[in-house]
Formats: structure tokens, C-alpha cells, sequence
């Protein structure tokens, strides 16, 4: 049983915003896949929350605007990302990161705003949109204000997100997906219903012989405390080949990123994911592309 | 081989539409409306004393009924034994009774120190934080080492084993081949030779259903409505745990949810209805949570084995050594008979060429979890030191693994000389389970394509064999008893001791039952809830002892009330001559002239009028034979290096159990139980934190049980040998499905990678440092 004091099921965002101003302990629920199993786990005592789950017609789905923004509802499912047409034409490695959270039944009730506004490090859809650029517009009482991802995350579990503030939409502009091919490599110690021990997308933009890069980018979860890039592989990779790239990247990666020992893998093994994770998700991203490279 | 008509019809589980159908009741679904709820205040410190309990706070909690603490007057005073084996009225051969219903000696993180009933589990939730418990903190003692070596150091755990060995057995087989001992043999320069030392993990049942009871008071006495394996033996446990005699006790189980051994010892039973005597025998519900239920409840117990090996050039092993700890953690529960079962099957499998054999096997306590029975019950461990020392040794000569193993594996009539009663190999499928095996796997093809392997990514192929005593007879007591009448259609009403667990144990008596009555089997009617004041006694399901033991008496049961209805037949129709005979609920006489029907028989016996009696059996037995079920395994892997994961790409079971009862079914149980040993092998494993004794992944998702994603279609097979002690001819399946499958993914880990892994489970950290130690990454 849940220890549920008190529940809003908001009738627009600004019904939302007013009642989280209304009740300063209130959590904001929309799937509830996270929110849920922490009151279950008696994480903050008798809960207050208020829930934007109804809240279709604002949050839910996406579009493509006039200047071919992508504009995702943050309250979309996860399954429901990874069928729309419109992200499987011009940003499909996030149609592939919102396949890999949990197992069927969490596709279709955990949403892909909760996914990043939870700040959480492992979150799967996270280092991708980091990859992405992507925007994140939020709204308060004062109205909204777009924060770049990169500046998202004061933490670990933490963002910038004041507490009576909503994510209204996740946007990724034209020039941050353009002409990139892309690749997230999951790393789970089982197939479903996990959490990453590492994870890692590559954005990787080749010139007109497939095989030279022009641009790229890399982006991990739980290479940190937070999501982040690695500009130093970035930097090894821009004008190499791919298969000069492969061999340098996997080391340039562990220039920038520390990750930590804990009972659930080592600070070595996961410097190992790293190396090797990196290299595979460039290789891939660019076979997507016309490359010919191998990681093997 | 005999002729069977009901016995090995591949039949639909009797409960199947049920089940699928949620009309199947289990506990929750019995539950009063007006129950309390409790929840179980857990000590935060691994070792120590409870010093004092404020229960102020929680008492105003709104909702609350009581808080009940360790200090309580009325606790019980006497210690009991959890351990699901039948009792012995031999004081020597008892379980060890040390724990307390409340304890205000801490032995481990989360035993009880107290206990909250409210109206609801906000409300107990709410006053379970609101509990306040001082304790004074001893240091901890988790490890082989401080317990066992440095036992002195610390205050005793169980004041009657300061020492904290719980049993240490050395056992030594007659020495053969001219030499002194079997340490001779070892040091023998002429024989190749070995040391390894091994590691298996707490691993976790896992079962889905949560542990949980109701208790209420019906008269002068108490009614436990319980998730459990073994009703009679959880009365027994209630009783002596309250202090109160035996039949003030009435236990019901409904169908469960799983249990796989934990199940088997009685837990929260004892806390659950002393609550309800508290509460004035309101009825009172116990449900653990998920994590609860991992950290608190039982698990295999963490092993660890030194073995030493000698063999010559052709094939034979010359003899073993093995030294093994079992980490039994806070209290004794299943005591010794684990790891005696863990030495004894390492001892039992290869020991056709050996000319001497020593074992030494320790349980301690420890500050550890406490653990207790999981499916095959220590042979999974004792399995894993065989064949991985068979794995190495195969490797190592550059032998093919399935001949090797084959050369030296136990002998038809092979008798174990250490077993109190017969325990014999009296039926031996072995090398038929190899050859099918190999043939569905590839075996030959594989191993000749994956030679000299380069690259990151590798391909291995794995065998492992094993054996497997059929239930405890021989050592402990086997006992069932059966109730079988007939209703005025002829249908049979068959009332088990033994008990369904979700293993098909209903089914597969409800053909036994058929089968020598001489019916269809859709004219028996199981009655599935087992009820200790209407159940005939059996002492549950573990040792997949049921279809063997409760399996003879449900056939002497059956052949008894053939013979009343046949009897009731004749004096029906006394000008036919007997003997009669029935097939397919048809009668026939001596000349095979069709006489009249069971349906006619059953009828006339409720109503005829000058000697109408129902017709019914009930009788028991005592099973004194023991026999070996065997099998063998074979898995094909990919083996990505750099990234240390492993990918099953197809498993292959072969089990000779005997008899297969039900084809369907025993396919079934092959499936879930390679699943598990997959688990045991790559990932599945309780951590324990070393600063407190505390679980660390007391969840579904830091336990990583193998999700469909994780497997291969897995292939069950069987080669049907006729066990003459079976009463079908049939042996163990109920726990062997889950032994072979961890070896064989080691073997087959060596074949890919020529790197040799002692530790189980084989975990992505493992395997990293494995590969790195030999500079593959």
C-alpha cells in the first residue's frame, strides 16, 4: 500500500504548476515508474503528488516545427518515441535508446521526460539526448525558460528545475541532427529489465567518402555523476577515418571520464566499458553511414 | 518395461485453466476482509544485543493495534528449529532449535526485534520508523575466517556452539589399490594431480509468490493459512514455537506461488500466530515484502571448496579430496545436511575408477543472512566442484570432456558407503543421456570448429553431467499417506499429503492414481489444499521425493480401493468369475466378459439397501530404497572478451529420471530449472555489505534472475529407463534440472576463451577480471 497523502491529477500546466506552488513537498508524477517504486520504498515518508499523467492535449506526442525543431511531449511514452515517424526518420538512435528501459509493460507507462527530468545518470534515453543537444523548456509561475542539456544537471539525481517548474518539452534543433548517424550501446548485465552499467551514443557526422569524419559526438551515462560527453574523443576523432578514429577514441574517452567503484561494477571494469563501448558505438554509427570499419 | 496407459500421457496440468484463468486460490485470495495486517520491526545492526525498544511514538500511530517487542512477557521462551524435515523422536537426530520467535540477541541484520499489527499497512508502515530500538553493537562476524578461526574473538552467536561449528563431518572410503591413504594416492608421482579451490553463491529462490500467512483463532485454537511447502511439518513448528500442543494448531495451504526450498522451512509462521494471540485471535496477516523476502527470508548457502585430484593418462580418476565450508550464517535451520549433501554428490558422480575418496565438510555460523534449502539442496555446489574440476583436467589433456566424465561416472549397482540406509544406483542412463546430448547439440562438429579461436569474440561448447539421489530415504524419515473415495459417478476423489507447489505435483498423481485404479485420468478429482486436520500426513515437497515417496503410497492406495471395487463389483454380480479386472473404468471377469462399470459399482455402493458403503482408501508408507537420477548437459555460448558478457545460444538437457509421468509437464520443470542454473552460473547472487551483514540487492533488479531476453529456447530431453524401487518406475525431476546447466556454461566459457573460472555466478566483473589476469583484455 501506498502512503499517499494527498493527489492532484492536473487539468493543464499551470494547474500543475499552481498546485505544486500550493503544496512545496509535492512531487510531480507522470508515469509514476519511478515516483511509485520510491514511495513503495518508503524513500519520503507520507507522499504529496500531483500528476500531469492527463495531461494529453499539452505534453504527449511529437511534432516537428516550422524550422524542423523536434519538439517531444515529455509525457510520451517511451514505446511510444520509438514508434513515432517522425523521430525513425531524423533522430532514430533515440528511437533505439527508448527501447531499451526496462521491459515492455515500463515502455508503455514510463515517459521519456521523466526519464531526464529524474537527473539520474543511467537514464537511457539521457546520453543520447545529450548527444543531441537537446533542449529542455520548462515551465513556472513566471512562464518558461529553455535550458540547454548540457546545463540541465546540478548532480547526481538533481536538475535545475525549481520545484513548482514543469518540463513541457524536450526539443532538438535541425543542425543537431542533420546529416548525423547515430548508436547506443546499452550496457546491461542482462538483456531486459535493467539498469545501464554503462552507456554510451555516438553521433558521427563522414564526409562524402563515408569513411572521413567531420564531425561526432559522444555522450555516456554513468560515466559520472550525471550524463555527459567526451569532448577529448571528440577531438581525436574529427578528421580521422573511422578506422584511424576506432583505435584512438576508446583511450581519448578515459581523458575526460571517471567513473566510479561501487559494489555494482568496478572503476577498471567500467574504464574498460568505456574503451570498448566507445569504439563499437563509432564503428556502428558510421556502418549506419556507409562506413566500412570494423571494431572487430 | 511395463505398459502404462495414464502414466505418460503428456496431460495438461489438472490446474492449468484455473491458474491462467485466476480462479486458482492462493493465500491472499482466502483472506478474510477484516484482517490486520503486521509488520516486523528488523534489527538495523548485524550483531549485537537489543539494549531497549521505545515504542511510544508508534503506538499513537493512527491505525495501530499493538507493538510487540523481544521484551514482551509473553514470548515464548523456547527455542525452535525451522528446518521443513520430519521430526525425529530421537533427540540426537533433531534439528537444531535455536531461534526465538522476537530475539533481543541480534545474530544478523533483520532479525526480528519486535512486531506491529495495525489496521492497515500505511499505518504499521508508519509505526515500524516510528519504533525506536537502542542496541549495543558487537563486531561482526561474516567470514570463514572470523568465524571459524578467530570464533574466540567474539561473543558466542548461539551460547551451545561458542565455537559457531555447526557440524564437521570427515568421511574416508575404503582405500583400494595397495595404498595406505588417500593422501598416498595424491602424492603419487605417477598420477597427473590438481588443486582447485571453488566458490557457489547465495544464490536466491526467487520465487514470485512473497512469503506470507494469516493466523487466526477458531475456538481454543489457532488457524495458519500459509504460503508454505510442507503444511504438516509448519504445525508441528507453530506448535513448538507457541509452546502449545500439536493439534491446537490447524495449517492450510492453499496452492503457492513457488517456494523452491524456501518454502521449506517454516518462517514467519511462528511471529505470525503468536500476533494473533496477542491481538485476542483477530485474524492477522503476515506478508513479507519482496526485500524482505530476499534479505530475511532463506538462500543457498554461500560454499567454498578445496579440492585436490589425481588421474592417470588413460582417463581415470585415481582420487579426490574435498574440503568444503558451508557459510550457514545466523541460525542453524537446515543445519549440516546442505553441505553433507554438497560432499556426498561430489563424492557420488565420479566414482567409478577412484581408489579412495576423502571428505571434510564444515557448516558454521556466522552473522551472515541465514540460509537454508533451494532447489537440489547443496548438489548444485557439490555438482559445480566436480565438474569443474572434471572441466579443468578434460582441458588441460586434451580429452573430450563428455568420454572423460562418461569414463568415470558412477556404475550401475554403485552403492554410497556412507549413507545410513541403501542408497544405490539402480538404474543408469547415462551414457544414452551423452550420446542424445551430443548428437542435439553438435557436440563433435562444434568442438572441431571452435579450435584456435582469435578476435574478441569466441565460441565455446560445454558439457556437464551430474547425479542425484532420490528423495532422503535411507537417512530420514519417508513417510506418506494417501486418501482416495470414490463419489456415486465412479469419479475418484484423491486426497495427497503431498503437496502442489506449481512442480505438477497434482497432476502427475492424479495418472498415478488412474493408472492403477484402472480409470481415465479425467475421472480423478485432486484435492489440491492440503488441511492438517483433513489432510492425510506427508511431510511436504522438497527432495523431490513426491512422485518416489508420496508416488508409492498413492499407488498402494490405488491398488487398494481397485481391489474394493472389485470386491464390491463381485458381490454385485457373484455369478462372474474372478478375478476381475478394470481398464478404463470398465469390469471385466476372469474370461474378459465386460461385467459392469466402475459408475454402476460406485452407485450401488452409496445406495444400495442392505449394504451401502462408501467405497474409500487410505493407507501410508514408510519408502526405505534410495536410487540415483542423472542427466547431462550441453550449451553452445558466445563470448564477447573485451565487453565480459556471455550469450547462451542454445542448451540442451538430456535426464534420465526414470519413468516420465507426464512428458509435458517434466518438460516443463527441465525448463525452469536450466533457467536457474543459468542464473547460478552468470548472475544470479546475494550480495552481503561488510560493514553491517545488510543485503545489498535485496530487489528483483539488483538480483538478476535471466530474463527471456537472457536465454536460448531450451531443450529438454529424457531417456527412459525403468527404476525397479520407483512406483512407476520413475525417479527424481523435481530439483535436477537446476544442477548440470552452471558447469556446463564454465566448460564451455574454458572451450571459447582457455580461461578457467572457480567462482560461481560467472558475472560480467568476474569474467573482466578473468580475461585481464590473462591478458585477453
Amino acid at each position: 500500500m501506498y502512503d499517499i497523502t494527498y493527489f492532484h491529477e492536473a487539468t493543464s500546466v499551470q494547474d500543475a504548476v499552481k498546485a505544486l506552488t500550493e503544496h512545496p513537498e509535492a512531487k510531480v508524477i507522470a508515469g509514476g515508474t519511478d515516483v511509485l517504486v520510491q514511495i513503495r520504498e518508503g524513500r519520503f515518508g507520507p507522499t504529496e503528488l500531483v500528476s500531469i499523467h492527463e495531461l494529453r492535449d499539452e505534453l504527449w506526442g511529437v511534432v516537428l516545427d516550422e524550422d524542423e525543431t523536434i519538439c517531444i511531449g515529455p509525457i510520451t511514452w517511451f514505446h511510444a518515441v520509438n514508434q513515432d515517424p517522425i523521430c525513425q526518420e531524423r533522430i532514430p538512435v533515440l528511437c533505439e535508446a527508448c527501447d531499451t528501459p526496462g521491459g515492455p509493460q515500463l515502455r508503455v507507462s514510463g515517459t521519456i521526460g521523466g526519464n531526464v527530468a529524474n537527473g539520474i545518470t543511467s537514464a537511457d534515453t539521457a546520453s543520447t539526448l545529450f548527444a543531441y543537444g537537446a533542449r529542455l523548456v520548462l515551465e513556472g509561475p513566471h512562464g518558461r525558460r529553455t535550458v540547454p542539456i548540457e546545463e540541465w544537471y546540478a548532480g547526481p539525481g538533481k536538475t535545475v528545475r525549481e520545484h513548482d517548474e514543469i518540463l513541457v518539452s524536450i526539443q532538438i534543433p535541425r543542425d543537431h541532427y542533420e546529416g548525423f548517424y547515430g548508436d547506443y550501446i546499452k550496457y546491461g548485465k542482462r538483456n531486459a529489465l535493467e539498469i545501464a552499467t554503462m552507456g554510451c551514443c555516438c553521433l558521427v557526422k563522414l564526409t562524402d567518402d563515408h569513411e572521413t569524419i567531420e564531425d561526432v559526438r559522444f555522450a555516456y551515462g554513468v560515466a559520472g555523476p550525471t550524463p555527459c560527453r567526451s569532448h577529448a574523443a571528440e577531438e581525436a576523432a574529427r578528421g580521422k577515418t573511422v578506422a584511424e578514429a576506432a583505435e584512438l577514441v576508446g583511450d581519448a574517452a578515459l581523458e575526460d571520464l571517471h567513473p566510479r567503484d561501487s559494489w555494482r561494477a568496478s572503476k577498471d571494469f567500467r574504464m574498460q566499458l568505456i574503451k570498448e563501448m566507445t569504439k563499437r558505438a563509432l564503428v556502428n554509427a558510421a556502418n549506419k553511414g556507409g562506413s566500412s570499419a570494423s571494431w572487430k | 518395461m511395463k505398459e502404462f496407459k495414464e502414466v505418460g500421457r503428456p496431460l495438461t496440468r489438472v490446474d492449468a485453466f484455473d491458474k491462467v484463468t485466476g480462479r486458482a486460490k492462493y493465500c491472499y485470495d482466502l483472506l478474510p476482509t477484516d484482517h490486520l495486517v503486521a509488520k516486523m520491526v528488523l534489527a538495523t545492526v548485524g550483531n549485537g544485543r537489543v539494549v531497549s525498544i521505545d515504542t511510544s511514538e508508534a503506538e499513537k500511530v493512527p491505525g495501530v493495534v499493538g507493538v510487540f517487542t523481544c521484551f514482551d512477557p509473553d514470548l515464548p521462551t523456547q527455542p525452535f528449529g525451522t528446518a521443513g524435515h520430519p521430526w525425529s523422536c530421537d533427540p540426537a537426530h533433531q534439528d537444531i532449535q535455536d531461534r526465538n520467535i522476537l530475539t533481543q540477541r541480534v545474530r544478523q541484520y533483520g532479525d526480528v526485534v519486535a512486531a506491529v499489527v495495525a489496521e492497515d499497512t500505511v499505518a504499521a508502515d508508519r509505526a515500524v520508523r516510528a519504533v525506536k530500538v537502542e542496541y549495543e553493537e558487537y563486531p561482526l562476524e561474516l567470514t570463514r575466517l572470523e568465524a571459524i578461526d578467530h570464533a574466540e574473538d567474539f561473543p558466542p552467536l548461539h551460547e551451545a556452539r561458542p565455537n559457531n561449528i555447526i557440524a564437521h563431518v570427515d568421511n574416508r572410503t575404503e582405500v583400494k589399490g595397495g595404498y595406505d591413504s588417500v593422501e598416498q594416492i595424491l602424492e603419487d608421482p605417477q598420477w597427473h594431480r590438481t588443486h582447485i579451490e571453488v566458490k557457489t553463491p547465495r544464490q536466491s529462490q526467487a520465487h514470485i509468490e512473497l512469503c506470507l500467512s494469516f493466523a487466526y483463532a477458531e475456538g481454543d485454537r489457532i488457524v495458519v493459512v500459509s504460503s508454505t511447502q510442507l503444511p504438516h511439518i509448519c504445525r508441528r513448528i507453530v506448535a513448538q514455537a507457541l509452546g502449545r500442543p500439536w493439534g491446537d494448531v490447524r495449517v492450510i495451504k492453499p496452492y503457492i506461488g513457488g517456494g523452491f526450498g524456501n518454502k521449506q522451512d517454516i518462517l514467519y509462521e511462528p511471529l505470525n500466530a503468536w500476533l494473533c494471540e496477542k491481538v485476542g485471535g483477530r485474524c492477522v496477516l503476515l506478508e513479507l515484502t519482496r526485500e524482505e523476502v530476499f534479505a530475511y527470508t532463506r538462500s543457498r548457502q554461500p560454499k567454498e571448496c578445496h579440492i585436490d585430484a589425481a588421474w592417470d593418462d588413460d582417463m581415470n580418476l585415481k582420487a579426490r579430496s574435498l574440503e568444503g565450508w558451508s557459510n550457514q550464517g545466523s541460525y542453524a535451520a537446515h543445519g549440516h545436511a546442505l553441505m553433507a549433501n554438497t560432499a556426498n554428490s561430489f563424492r557420488q558422480e565420479y566414482s567409478a575408477k577412484e581408489l579412495a575418496h576423502h571428505g571434510i565438510a564444515t557448516t558454521f555460523y556466522s552473522n551472515e543472512t541465514c540460509a537454508g534449502a533451494m532447489r537440489a539442496y547443496g548438489v548444485p555446489e557439490g555438482n559445480w566442484a566436480a565438474e569443474v574440476l572434471m572441466s579443468d583436467i578434460a582441458y588441460d589433456m586434451g580429452w573430450d570432456g563428455a568420454e572423460f566424465r562418461l569414463n568415470n561416472f558412477m556404475e550401475l549397482g554403485y552403492r554410497d558407503p556412507f549413507w545410513p540406509g541403501p542408497l544405490c544406483c539402480y538404474s543408469r542412463g547415462i551414457d544414452e543421456c551423452v550420446a542424445k546430448g551430443k548428437e542435439l547439440i553438435g557436440w563433435d562438429e562444434k568442438r572441431a570448429a571452435y579450435k584456435n579461436q582469435t578476435g574478441p569474440i569466441r565460441h565455446g561448447v560445454g558439457v556437464a553431467l551430474f547425479s542425484y539421489k532420490t528423495s532422503v530415504a535411507g537417512l530420514s524419515l519417508e513417510t506418506s499417506n494417501v486418501r482416495m473415495n470414490l463419489a456415486q459417478d465412479g469419479s475418484i476423489m484423491l486426497q495427497m499429503g503431498a503437496t502442489e507447489i506449481g512442480q505438477g505435483a497434482d497432476t502427475v498423481f492424479s495418472q498415478m492414481a488412474a493408472e492403477t485404479v484402472g480409470v481415465p485420468t479425467e475421472m480423478v478429482h485432486i484435492v489440491s489444499q492440503q488441511d492438517t486436520d483433513v489432510t492425510p500426513y506427508d511431510s511436504g515437497a522438497y527432495a523431490s521425493r513426491q512422485t518416489y515417496v508420496a508416488g508409492t503410497a498413492c499407488r498402494k492406495v490405488a491398488e487398494e480401493l481397485r481391489e474394493k471395487i472389485l470386491d464390491y463389483a463381485h458381490f454385485l454380480y457373484p455369478t462372474h468369475q474372478t478375478p476381475f479386472d478394470m481398464r478404463d473404468g470398465v469390469i471385466y471377469d476372469i474370461a474378459g466378459n465386460e461385467v459392469t462399470t466402475i459408475a454402476d459399482v460406485s452407485i450401488q455402493s452409496y445406495y444400495h439397501p442392505t449394504n451401502a458403503k462408501q467405497i474409500e482408501a487410505q493407507d501410508g508408507v514408510n519408502v526405505q530404497e534410495n536410487t540415483f537420477a542423472m542427466g547431462a548437459c550441453f550449451v553452445d555460448l558466445t563470448v564477447d572478451i573485451p565487453l565480459a558478457k556471455v550469450t547462451v545460444n542454445d542448451v540442451v538437457e538430456v535426464h534420465d529420471s526414470g519413468v516420465i509421468i507426464n512428458p509435458k509437464t517434466a518438460e516443463q520443470q527441465v525448463h525452469g530449472g536450466i533457467a536457474q542454473s543459468i542464473g547460478m552460473a552468470l548472475s544470479e547472487e546475494l550480495l552481503t555489505n561488510p560493514k553491517d551483514g545488510s543485503i545489498r540487492n535485496n530487489n528483483l533488479l539488483d538480483y538478476k534472475i535471466p530474463t527471456m531476453m537472457d536465454l536460448p529456447d531450451l531443450r529438454a530431453d529424457f531417456v527412459e529407463t525403468y527404476d525397479p524401487t520407483g512406483p512407476y518406475g520413475n525417479k527424481a525431476l523435481g530439483e535436477t534440472p537446476c544442477i548440470p546447466a552452471a558447469p556446463a556454461v564454465r566448460d564451455a566459457i574454458l572451450n571459447a576463451t582457455g580461461v578457467k573460472f572457480y567462482e560461481a555466478p560467472m558475472t560480467p566483473q568476474r569474467l573482466f577480471e578473468g580475461f585481464k589476469k590473462e591478458g585477453l583484455v
